[in-house]
């Protein structure tokens, strides 16, 4: 089962509209960089080189990435992976 | 030529239309809105202001709407008050106090949303939602009613009572997620991507976000059109204080008051304190956190502004302070010991932060000092309900008051 991941709206014209897309990849970083194989452009918006931009929350089954290994962060089959911007609150 | 020139990426500088956006496509920095200041500059006074609206609305040349028709129920304009007595048991010479619970539904959160649902009707809007800590979810219900427009409402279940009903009672569309505000949050985020709602705290965000400079206007204008030199401000998301900070530059620039050296503190409670802790520790990141504490509105472990508001005490050499639940509940009974007001949980922080900055001498005596008071007791009575004075019950005549003032 391939993993899915979740699409925010800003960068959607990237993946050609698309919500949801799939990987097979099984750490943050080969994900990030798989999805860019399949839509250049996209590690560069939310990967400063260094770690994940300031301005974006990467969770995968619900847990933010910092609260795990960071861009080390071992992705088993079927996880769901969602990137979000940062909102403020209220 | 408009007041309004657009939306600006806080991070490259990139350019937008002003519409109901958020995220700089490019660097997923958070946009802000851009004024056309010199215009603004040659159409906006002190006397002008001084004849305007007895609410934030008199600083309209400086908020981001088109419209004259503004959705308001008066918030905003509220006390500034001389703290004598929380001045002098604390040892501060020039204390003030800028009462914000006093606003239509008890927050300065009116304010932001009064902003926000203007904006959002501009834009063509129907409907407005939004991920609250509680008091958002209070000002949201209440515009929503009075704009005649459907309210979305999302918070986390275990929200206090008066927040709860504080809402509810504007008959909104009231959702309780089993989840902390981060997952309200992040939950909201993604039906924004969904449903065609202006939600006030994602897509209408740099909107939404202005309102608070109004707070820096109102202190300026009531001191004299002076900025002070002191802030203690309450932190969650950090937008409130970063915006206060915005608001005081701007009148900087605008020439209506002088040189702004404003230290700005901030207060967080020390169940969740990830930008005190981005402060004490030097680092530029702030680590999000798991939230627990009574000060549940300012309970966001996560905040998105968390490095502007860290920015913008080291920029101006303010501190950055944390106190517990006990010091929580003390900092509010003080408060209305000494100056007869009321505050919620995140005013408890705030009068607690207060204190340790003046015992440890971070604030000076003689220094110009306002604490922003930004919510009202009475939606969180739960919080001091073992902290106040109970009735003593007697027969209704006057020989049991007399025995009982005996012993009093
Ligand atoms: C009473 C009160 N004060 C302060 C804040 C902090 O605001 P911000 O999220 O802009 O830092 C909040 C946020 O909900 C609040 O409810
Ligand atoms: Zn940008």
């Amino acid at each position: 089962m391939a993993t899915t991941v979740k699409i925010p709206a800003p960068l959607r014209k990237l993946t050609g509209n698309q919500a949801l897309v799939e990987t097979e990849a099984e750490t943050l970083i080969d994900l990030i960089s798989d999805l860019d194989r399949k839509y250049p452009g996209i590690k560069e918006r939310i990967y400063d080189g260094k770690a994940i931009r300031r301005f974006i929350n990467i969770f995968v089954n619900g847990e933010d990435v910092r609260f795990k290994d960071g861009i080390k962060t071992k992705i088993t089959k079927g996880s769901d992976v969602s990137i979000v911007p940062a909102i403020a609150g209220g | 030529m408009e007041k309004l020139s657009g939306l600006k990426c806080k991070e490259c500088g990139r350019k937008y239309q002003a519409k109901a956006i958020y995220v700089c496509e490019f660097c997923f920095g958070p946009l802000e809105v851009d004024y056309n200041y010199k215009q603004i500059k040659s159409h906006i006074s002190k006397e002008k202001i001084k004849t305007g609206p007895n609410s934030q609305w008199r600083y309209w040349e400086l908020l981001p709407v088109e419209t004259e028709s503004v959705i308001s129920l008066g918030e905003g304009f509220t006390p500034l008050l001389p703290a004598r007595n929380l001045g002098k048991l604390l040892g501060l010479e020039k204390l003030y106090i800028k009462n914000d619970a006093v606003n239509p539904t008890y927050s300065f959160k009116d304010r932001v949303v009064s902003v926000a649902i203007t904006r959002a009707v501009e834009l063509g809007f129907d409907t407005v939602a939004c991920a609250s800590t509680g008091n958002l979810a209070c000002s949201v219900s209440a515009y929503g009613a009075y704009a005649g427009i459907k309210s979305f409402v999302f918070i986390p279940v275990d929200l206090e009572k008066g927040k709860i009903i504080g809402a509810g009672i504007y008959q909104p569309n009231l959702i309780g997620v089993e989840g902390n505000y981060d997952q309200v949050n992040r939950l909201c985020s993604e039906i924004a991507d969904t449903f065609p709602w202006a939600f006030v705290n994602i897509n209408i965000r740099p909107y939404y976000a202005e309102g608070s400079k109004t707070l820096g206007f109102e202190v300026a204008e009531q001191l004299g059109w002076k900025a002070p030199e002191h802030v203690v401000i309450p932190l969650a998301s950090g937008c409130l204080m970063t915006k206060i900070y915005k608001g005081l530059k701007e009148f900087d620039m605008l020439g209506l008051i002088g040189k702004v050296r404003t230290k700005f503190s901030g207060a967080q409670a020390e169940g969740c304190s990830p930008i005190v802790t981005a402060y004490k520790e030097n680092s530029e990141i702030v680590k999000p956190v798991k939230p627990n504490t009574i000060a549940k509105s300012l309970a966001i472990g996560n905040p998105a502004d968390g490095y502007y508001a860290w920015k913008t005490m080291k920029e101006t050499g303010g501190f950055a302070e944390t106190v517990n639940d006990e010091e929580i509940i003390e900092g509010i009974r003080v408060l209305a010991e000494t100056e007869g007001i009321f505050t919620e949980t995140a005013g408890g922080v705030t009068v607690g932060v207060l204190k340790k900055l003046a015992q440890t001498g971070r604030i000076k005596k003689d220094e110009l000092t306002v604490a922003f008071i930004t919510g009202n007791g009475l939606k969180t009575q739960e919080a001091v309900s073992e902290a106040v004075s109970r009735p003593k019950k007697i027969a209704p005549t006057l020989k049991a008051f007399t025995e009982e003032f005996q012993r009093m």
